[in-house]
């Protein structure tokens, strides 16, 4: 590889060093170069959202993130919103709502919704629905997806915006 | 009723449909959450890109951009001088003597079937025909050294229209065969002629079912390592058993030298069911190479390349008396296969005809295919897979026909209406459905919306400019692929069975591995298929581990594609089951002294009936099994057993779905506001996995009939590359759904089941179009094609008003 320039991402409360490509994707540093593999890939347009994460606090899609603009930042991907011994309130509603099938999407889905709770812990269906905008499902027609968001929000509140591995949580 | 409303009802329903949840032995008929969620829901699954090997290296691939042309020449040099290049490939280099298979020979109907090599030979027949392999050391790196390789085209005409395609003097795809037509192929039974000589109307329409994509969110891919004799290929698929086949003959290795994984793949819908170019490709480069190579495609590729779905011109022509009784019908399917044929492509339209009765008595039904070549990339099966283009029609024409003779259109369907059975009829077209109540569908569907309501309610919102409409579908589909009788090569010309397999292993501690030849993609058999095990052992679901999708560990299998997984797999796995519930039973009663047929099954132990506190369970046989310690005398020790199940018969699938549709006007912009849908599917396994294989079924539908469409120019150029351009649903267009059952058991298989994977997109299309045309109506639209867009809906209403449309 030609040029690399040296980052640093904070990532799920890990720090990581990396000589990257410029034009390297902080989705490809992830999944490439740091083996967080549970972060997706799956259009190349910011359409799906299966890549998003959260960095500095807000909701982004890393495939449309270079790695060199993360130097710095806080990471939190799918991988850190578990803690040890319990899921994450999204993670066990996900599970309990049925809201996955294939899991392709689900990663996103789950980054994307807890971006939403941080901002509107007690969001209506409706806003659920249009804050879930940006990340596609072809598996769930979404039913349960929404369904879940809303029994997150419902179980644990503003609580749920945040990751459980201590990681700053999203902030509007 | 709001959005809102909406999801209160559905809970509502869902409450109902589970109540009642049976002892908790009986873990068939309960929501079980799913087996395989906790390593998707925290990014532990290991889909092919999350697998990496040492050495391995990257491919890509170079694209025809243009839609028909000679190749003049090929240049690599520039891409072979990069930096971490490792090779590039054209069609000379390949020493494979066949290109990617195509499975269909119908008796007595010759198919024209062009080569179809892994990298174009001489032309290019559509955009993304691939014409060169990079292979590179890093995965950004070969898609510039693809972009260096230069290819000089000599363009041909180009026919992306397939009606034009069948005139004489156009321009052909395959100049060898000498037309465009791939075949004709007819299947009918009744007198058509006497059929329309006794109607009192005759309607006719032309119905454009339009090109799809499957849009699975996990893109295809490859990974590929040939080491020490062995080739071993991850791919995204759902036909791993195929795949390994297919790559054993055209790389020419012994079978059991190759071994395909599906790993956690994310989604097919039909698309993953091929056998495509990169993975023999790449398999065929890895061998070449001594190293592992991996591609994943990009969505614009999957839009450009992998396969495509429906792209059939109907021309129905349907016969009825004044009362609405049906007399005949006859429908003309012009279908627009594109470019080469795949596994299935040619076979794909026919299945329309086997569904094209519908859930009518008709007494005439005649359906006749013309396939046509096209430059576009080849159409296969996309959830439903003609049965959904089947369905639209008929159900579309009972509308425009319950129209013209000023009918209700639940009456018109009701009149004719097959009567309830549960042990087979027999269409005219020889096609024999498993058992159907279709009367009680439509009564529990109409136990949750009321059109009258409807309709009083749409009064009300044309005063404010929108216009409500409403719309059914009473649909059976046709699932379980299946009985190698019927789809094999002496009947259907399928080149192959239709059969599944299973293997029940229990470990000498009493858990169980099962080995399902089925190889799923998001559809939960690994909690389904394990609540069906466990009650026939004893067990918890916990207890059985549902191994699929690897050819090296379980028998061979025939795959996940046509909702024939449970039917047909899950009743392997029955069976399977049975004959290890059996040896234990003969291994209890020999150690009870007592008859192998007084052993029951009772509250998770084996004991002689009556006497329940004396028992065994399944580890404690297990024990037996293995230790061989007091087994029957002559009895072969160990307790695992397999099925290989061939069904008799398909499974039939049925159901009625309502939709309530607002569409504005002014813009002609449609939204769905309700979606009641009642799905008989037999007997519940898991209902929670039911519910949702309906709710994405639909919205394929709803994506379909809004949204979505593969759409070419004419001059072949794929206009909708990415998701920016083919409109997938998101969750902001999209209501809640209100679900519920009818349970009508079929008696193909013993635990009574039929398919739920393709009906919700079956029954969509024809509901949301028939609630646009319900809508329209008193603005004088009464008819229209999807896509179901605002500029289309806009142009209806401007011509009906006698306008010119923009």
């Amino acid at each position: 590889m030609s040029n690399t320039v040296p980052v640093t991402l904070n990532v799920n409360g890990v720090e990581h060093h990396l000589d990257v490509e410029p034009r390297l994707l902080l989705v490809h540093a992830l999944r490439d170069h740091l083996g967080l593999t549970g972060t997706h890939v799956g259009c190349d347009t910011s359409n799906c959202g299966a890549c998003t994460i959260h960095m500095d606090g807000k909701a982004v899609k890393s495939c449309t993130v270079l790695a060199v603009q993360a130097d710095g930042a806080a990471l939190t991907t799918i991988e850190g919103m578990a803690s040890e011994n319990e899921l994450h309130p999204l993670q066990e509603a996900f599970w309990n709502d049925h809201g996955l099938q294939c899991g392709y999407c689900t990663p996103g889905m789950i980054m994307a919704a807890a971006g939403l709770l941080a901002q509107n812990p007690n969001p209506t269906e409706e806003e659920v629905r249009h804050g879930l905008e940006g990340n596609l499902c072809r598996c769930t027609g979404y039913h349960n997806i929404v369904k879940a968001v809303l029994d997150a929000a419902k179980s644990k509140g503003a609580s749920v915006g945040a990751s459980s591995s201590g990681q700053p949580g999203v902030t509007a | 009723m709001s959005v809102g409303d909406a999801g209160a009802e559905v809970t509502r329903i869902a409450a109902e449909s589970t109540n009642g949840a049976p002892a908790p032995s009986n873990h068939v008929g309960r929501s079980l959450r799913r087996k395989e969620d906790p390593r998707l829901i925290t990014g532990r699954a290991s889909y092919v890109d999350d697998i990496n090997l040492v050495g391995q290296v990257w491919a890509a691939w170079v694209r025809s951009p243009e839609a028909h042309a000679k190749i003049v020449s090929i240049d690599t040099s520039a891409a072979k001088a990069r930096e971490g290049v490792i090779a590039v490939y054209t069609n000379e280099d390949l020493d494979m003597e066949a290109g990617l298979p195509m499975a269909w020979v119908p008796p007595g109907v010759e198919v024209n079937t062009p080569d179809h090599w892994v990298l174009a030979k001489d032309e290019v027949k559509h955009v993304g025909d691939p014409v060169a392999l990079v292979i590179g050391d890093d995965r950004y790196a070969v898609v510039d050294a693809a972009e260096d390789v230069v290819v000089e085209y000599d363009p041909l005409p180009v026919i992306t229209d397939p009606e034009k395609a069948l005139e004489e003097g156009s321009p052909l795809v395959h100049e060898k065969f000498g037309t465009n037509k791939v075949c004709d192929w007819s299947l009918g039974g009744g007198d058509l002629e006497a059929g329309f000589a006794e109607a009192d109307v005759i309607i006719e329409r032309r119905i454009v079912n339009h090109r799809m994509a499957g849009g699975a969110i996990e893109p295809r891919g490859v990974l590929a390592e040939y080491r020490g004799d062995r080739l071993t290929v991850w791919s995204s698929t759902q036909v791993p058993h195929f795949l390994r086949l297919f790559l054993a003959i055209l790389l020419g290795v012994s079978e059991d030298r190759v071994r395909v994984i599906a790993p956690e793949v994310g989604g097919g819908f039909g698309s993953k069911l091929n056998i495509y170019a990169e993975e023999i490709g790449c398999a065929w480069a890895a061998r070449k190479l001594g190293r592992p190579i991996k591609w994943i495609e990009t969505r614009s590729e999957g839009l450009m390349v992998t396969h495509h779905g429906r792209d059939q011109i109907d021309y129905v022509k349907v016969g009825a008396k004044r009362d609405g009784t049906l007399t005949a019908w006859h429908s003309k399917i012009i279908a627009d296969v594109g470019a080469y044929q795949l596994l299935l492509t040619p076979l794909i339209p026919p299945l329309s005809a086997f569904v094209m009765c519908g859930v009518y008595n008709t007494p005439a039904v005649v359906t006749d295919v013309t396939s046509v070549h096209t430059n576009k990339f080849p159409t296969d099966a996309i959830r439903g897979a003609g049965r959904p283009e089947a369905t639209h029609m008929i159900e579309v024409v009972m509308d425009q026909l319950a129209s013209e003779l000023g009918m209700d259109p639940l009456e018109l369907r009701r009149k004719n209406f097959i009567p309830p059975f549960a042990e087979g009829h027999e269409t005219p077209i020889g096609v024999v459905y498993d058992s159907g109540n279709y009367e009680a569908a439509l009564d529990k569907l109409l136990e949750h919306i009321d059109p009258a309501q409807v309709r009083a309610e749409a009064e009300a919102l044309r005063e404010q400019g929108i216009y409500r409409g409403i719309g059914f579908s009473t649909y059976t589909e046709i699932c379980g692929n299946a009985p190698s009788r019927a789809v094999g090569p002496a009947a259907f010309g399928l080149q192959g069975g239709g059969w599944e397999s299973a293997t029940v292993r229990v470990h000498g501690t009493g858990a169980v591995t099962l080995y399902t030849g089925t190889s799923p993609h998001g559809q939960g058999h690994e909690t389904g298929f394990a609540q069906i095990v466990a009650d026939k052992l004893g067990i918890d679901p916990q207890q059985v581990q549902v191994i699929h999708g690897d050819t090296d560990t379980g028998p061979f299998g025939l795959d996940t594609y046509g909702s024939r997984s449970l039917a047909v797999g899950g009743e392997a796995a029955a069976r399977a089951a049975d004959k290890v519930a059996a040896k234990a039973k003969a291994i209890v009663a020999h150690q009870l002294e007592a008859a192998p047929e007084d052993i029951e099954l009772r509250d998770g132990k084996f004991s002689v009936r009556g006497s329940p506190d004396k028992g065994l369970t399944l580890a404690e046989v297990a024990g037996a099994a293995y230790t061989t310690m007091e087994m029957p005398d002559g009895m072969e020790p160990g307790l695992d057993e397999q099925s290989f199940y061939d069904p008799e018969n398909f499974v039939f699938p049925f159901g009625a779905h309502a939709c309530v549709v607002d569409v504005d006007a002014e813009t002609g912009k449609v939204k769905v506001v309700r979606w009641v849908a009642v799905d008989d599917c037999g007997p519940a396994i898991n209902p929670m996995l039911i519910d949702g294989q309906v709710h994405g079924g639909i919205v394929h539908g709803i994506g379909q009939a809004l949204y979505e469409r593969i759409h070419y120019d004419d001059a072949g150029q794929l206009v909708t590359g990415t998701f920016v351009d083919y409109a997938l649903a998101t969750a902001a267009e999209l209501p809640s759904f209100e679900t519920d059952r009818t349970e009508t058991p079929s008696p193909v298989n013993s635990l009574a089941v039929k398919g739920v994977g393709e009906a919700g997109t079956i029954a969509a299309t024809p509901a949301i179009t028939n609630a646009v045309i319900d809508a329209l109506r008193p603005l004088g639209v009464n008819f229209i094609n999807m896509p179901l867009t605002p500029m289309r809906v806009w142009e209806a209403i401007q011509e009906a008003k006698g306008g010119v449309p923009a």
